[in-house]
């Protein structure tokens, strides 16, 4: 026999062979290296597509102007202008793709508790932030146990109460 | 609860993201590697440097270092999120991570102890196989055993001085490359520390290198106390059954321990335990000295919060402590186990403090996070990362060295090398 | 003396033989491999602007965010945050992030988790401010570097994205980030992080954060463009990044980075 010194080589090169033929079966195809090389760019191409077509949600201000246009133009009379409806209103769509107004989304909720409000009416008298300009109220003293809107219209704050 | 949230309390200013995310599984994988290559650098001390003393503890260690291989991946595969999806580390290893090394590396291991185990058993395989094959009725059990044997021969019969003679150069040719490749099995497991520039306590070149250091000390240890136990078991069970067992060697025949081995084995355990804490001790003054941006918060960990795991646990008990039992002169077989335990349990402690410590502040540099590791399971999470799944990883070598022994058996009556 | 004939054999050999090593180079293209050729040509790299003067903490980008993205509302993730900094009159430096103000900041009282809500009302406030955070889309990215599978990647617009099918779970970008933005998806398992709402600027819309602010403390923009308001602003205001030392080439820029932000 004259070198078995070598069989154990052979049984090796036999499982890296094993490995590289799985390689072609369980790689996808358009795995590779990308436009910002091997270090950062290593990668299956299909994934910026798969992202791509994620569902859209929020819609964004413009998009609610057409059919709730009073409120559109009443809000943007006052400081609430820069709020965009879909903060307390919710995203126009959903991760199922069905977007408002739809039969399947008739309605979209309105955030009406206290704590929406006291995100920015809280006051916190921080200097060197904007956070400090804004006027807010105390909520264990300002009508603690009602909601904010039963008195202040959110498209309006301060409708009926100069 | 999301992943980590289980196991983590933050305290002061800690980022919404953080969590231990790493926890005692990652401290296990580390701890079994560095037993893997530690127990084969021990093996090859006598394979290519020819110390005689060692010949018993070699064949012993490189048996228990192959067990040791299998159980290394588990701890790994009980952290992944995905671990079926492990096996893309082959088909798609991105070689800018040092986990990706984990592939190549572990492969290219398994195959040189796989060898070097094929070429010391060569002439058992053989024998086992040729007196089997002119046994005429073999039970079902000979026959599987006739079937494991000879595949395992990889059909070469030639038990010549002349191939033996070849089996032995080819054994000390693949000592040799082994032990860089056991340095790079374990320092590669330092350098998924080291190179992480986000973490301020495993930033430092040091780590692969402390980490091969108390590697080996952790393998020597290991088959130091493995060998031991083995064998006055062996003497235990010898003299109550001589009898009924007829497999079992007499008296004469089983070696008793020989406390010279155990006594040359300490000596290099010694050796590399001072390499370790040399280092260790270097990296901690080191930091204290420069006191960078995370020193603050660097130093309220290690002195303070985590002082008696570091300074008690890890270096009192697991080094000071074995340092003294192995150094007082008139080392006995109840010292040196216990010392050796002690060292274990230091090397543990070690991959403790790197690992957990590492995430015991947070990334502001203002906050802390501590972790409780989960003892009694109540979901799979629990058993995966808690401490069932790591007595079960460390359980896992002892049974399978009790099976692959079958095969490979590390106590010959007969000397085949 | 030589043949004719031998003579033009050994030319042709010669010539053939020095053409075979600038072929190899066609093929062994080293750019490939180390390009950010292709990159640099992209028409788009994406940065982003935060004004930490402007954002009063009401954290409605951070939920805009998780609605958008499908991050469940309640889970203690998050791919966006605000941090409060508080520093008092005695000194001190307060710093919290609750829930990372998802429900935006409604107390004055310092959220130091475990260490239980401090009331520091006493101490006077010398200055204080937000500073909203996400992923810095780095041009270098640490992240991506330690993945040992290639399941996250750099697009060739700057957006660094996750694969969630072959993502293993490992961790290691988790722990590889310097700034804290990575993190589990508590549903897919895979890592998870703030990707500019890629679904939505590749369409030619604004982030849900951007759009979502009040106050216009958030801008994205293509700093690539010249016109880009963002570029513009970058280029003619004092701005700083996050981390800098760790040399990322962190792609969010702040307006009012203070010293102590962390």
């Amino acid at each position: 026999m004259k070198n078995h010194v070598l069989r154990p080589l052979f049984v090796v090169l036999g499982m890296v062979a094993l490995i590289l033929i799985a390689r072609m079966f369980i790689v996808p195809r358009d795995f590779g290296i990308g436009d910002r090389g091997y270090m950062y760019g290593w990668h299956r191409r299909g994934n910026e597509e798969d992202w791509k077509k994620f569902k859209v949600k929020y819609m964004g201000k413009e998009y609610c102007k057409d059919c709730h246009t009073d409120k559109y133009d009443s809000i943007n009379k006052t400081p609430h202008h820069i709020i965009p409806c879909e903060d307390c209103h919710g995203p126009a769509g959903t991760p199922e793709g069905i977007v408002h107004y739809d039969e399947k989304l008739p309605k979209l909720p309105i955030d009406k508790s206290r704590a929406q409000c006291l995100r920015c009416h809280f006051p916190l008298p921080y200097p060197t932030s904007f956070r400090s300009k804004i006027r807010g109220i105390d909520p264990d003293k300002h009508n603690p146990d009602i909601e904010c809107s039963t008195c202040h219209n959110p498209h309006n704050p301060m409708e009926g109460l100069r | 609860m999301v992943h980590g949230e289980l196991w983590t309390v933050k305290e002061l200013f800690v980022t919404p993201n953080e969590y231990i995310y790493w926890s005692i599984q990652i401290v296990m994988y580390p701890f079994m590697t560095g037993l893997v290559a530690g127990a084969f650098v021990l093996s090859s001390l006598y394979h290519v440097f020819g110390i005689q003393k060692l010949k018993n503890m070699a064949r012993f260690a490189l048996v228990f270092s192959f067990a040791l291989l299998f159980a290394a991946p588990m701890p790994i595969v009980l952290h992944l999120q995905f671990p079926f999806r492990g096996v893309e580390i082959f088909m798609t290893p991105h070689f800018t991570s040092a986990i990706a090394a984990f592939g190549i590396v572990f492969f290219t291991y398994g195959a040189i102890v796989a060898s070097e185990l094929w070429f010391l058993y060569r002439k058992h395989f053989v024998e086992v196989s040729l007196k089997l094959r002119e046994k005429q009725d073999k039970t079902l059990v000979e026959w599987i055993r006739y079937f494991i044997f000879c595949s395992l021969t990889l059909g070469v019969y030639d038990v010549s001085e002349e191939s033996l003679h070849r089996d032995e150069k080819a054994i000390k040719f693949l000592a040799g490359l082994g032990i860089p490749v056991a340095c790079f099995l374990h320092g590669y497991a330092g350098f998924i520390f080291g190179s992480v520039k986000a973490n301020a306590l495993w930033m430092t070149p040091l780590m692969p290198v402390i980490f091969i250091m108390s590697a080996i000390v952790s393998g020597i240890a290991l088959c130091m106390l493995t060998y031991i136990v083995t064998m006055e078991i062996r003497k235990f069970l010898a003299k109550r059954k001589r009898a009924s067992y007829a497999g079992l060697p007499s008296q004469e025949q089983l070696k008793s321990v020989e406390i010279s081995v155990v006594q040359m084995t300490a000596k290099y355990l010694l050796a590399f335990m001072v390499a370790a804490i040399s280092l260790e001790l270097l990296d901690i003054i080191f930091r204290g000295y420069t006191a960078v941006k995370s020193w603050d918060i660097l130093r309220s960990v290690i002195y303070e919060r985590d002082f008696g795991d570091i300074f008690i646990l890890q270096y009192g008990i697991g080094n000071l402590l074995p340092l003294i039992m192995f150094l007082v002169p008139g080392l006995t077989i109840r010292r040196a186990v216990l010392a050796s335990v002690l060292v274990l349990f230091g090397v543990f402690m070690m991959r403790w403090n790197v690992v957990i410590g590492g995430q015991a502040f947070s990334l502001t540099f203002a906050g802390y996070m501590h972790y409780h590791l989960p003892i009694v399971p109540h979901n799979w999470e629990t058993v995966k990362e808690g401490l069932v799944g790591a007595l079960g990883i460390f359980i896992m070598p002892f049974v399978l060295f009790t099976v692959i022994t079958k095969i490979f058996p590390v106590f010959e009556s007969q000397e085949a090398h | 003396m030589i043949s004719r004939r031998k003579f033009l054999k050994n030319a042709a050999l010669g010539i053939a033989g020095m053409s075979i090593p600038l072929a190899a180079l066609e093929i062994i293209d080293p750019k490939k491999l180390f390009a950010e050729v292709a990159a640099d040509k992209a028409a788009v790299r994406w940065a982003f602007l935060v004004d930490t003067y402007k954002c009063v903490g009401c954290g409605m980008c951070v939920k805009a965010c998780k609605l958008e993205n499908e991050i469940p509302y309640d889970a203690n993730v998050t791919r966006t945050w605000v941090e409060r900094y508080v520093l008092t009159k005695t000194g001190k430096l307060y710093a919290d992030t609750p829930k990372g103000a998802r429900d935006g900041f409604t107390t004055a009282k310092i959220d130091e988790n475990a260490d239980g809500i401090k009331d520091i009302s006493k101490e006077g406030i010398e200055k204080a401010f937000f500073v909203p955070k996400l992923c810095n889309q780095c041009d270098n990215p640490p992240c991506v570097q330690v993945c040992p599978v290639g399941a996250t990647y750099q697009a060739p617009d700057g957006v660094v994205l996750v694969d969630r099918t072959w993502c293993i779970g490992c961790g290691y970008c988790i722990m590889g980030c310097p700034y804290g933005v990575r993190f589990f998806h508590p549903v897919y398992h895979t890592a998870e992080k703030c990707n500019f709402c890629y679904h939505r600027i590749t369409k030619g819309l604004k982030t849900a954060c951007v759009q979502a602010c009040p106050f216009g403390a958030r801008q994205i923009g293509n700093i690539k463009d010249p016109n880009d308001p963002v570029t513009i602003t970058m280029r003619t205001q004092r701005v700083g990044v996050l981390k800098s030392e760790y040399g990322t080439k962190p792609q969010v820029y702040y307006i009012g980075l203070d010293e102590e932000v962390r």
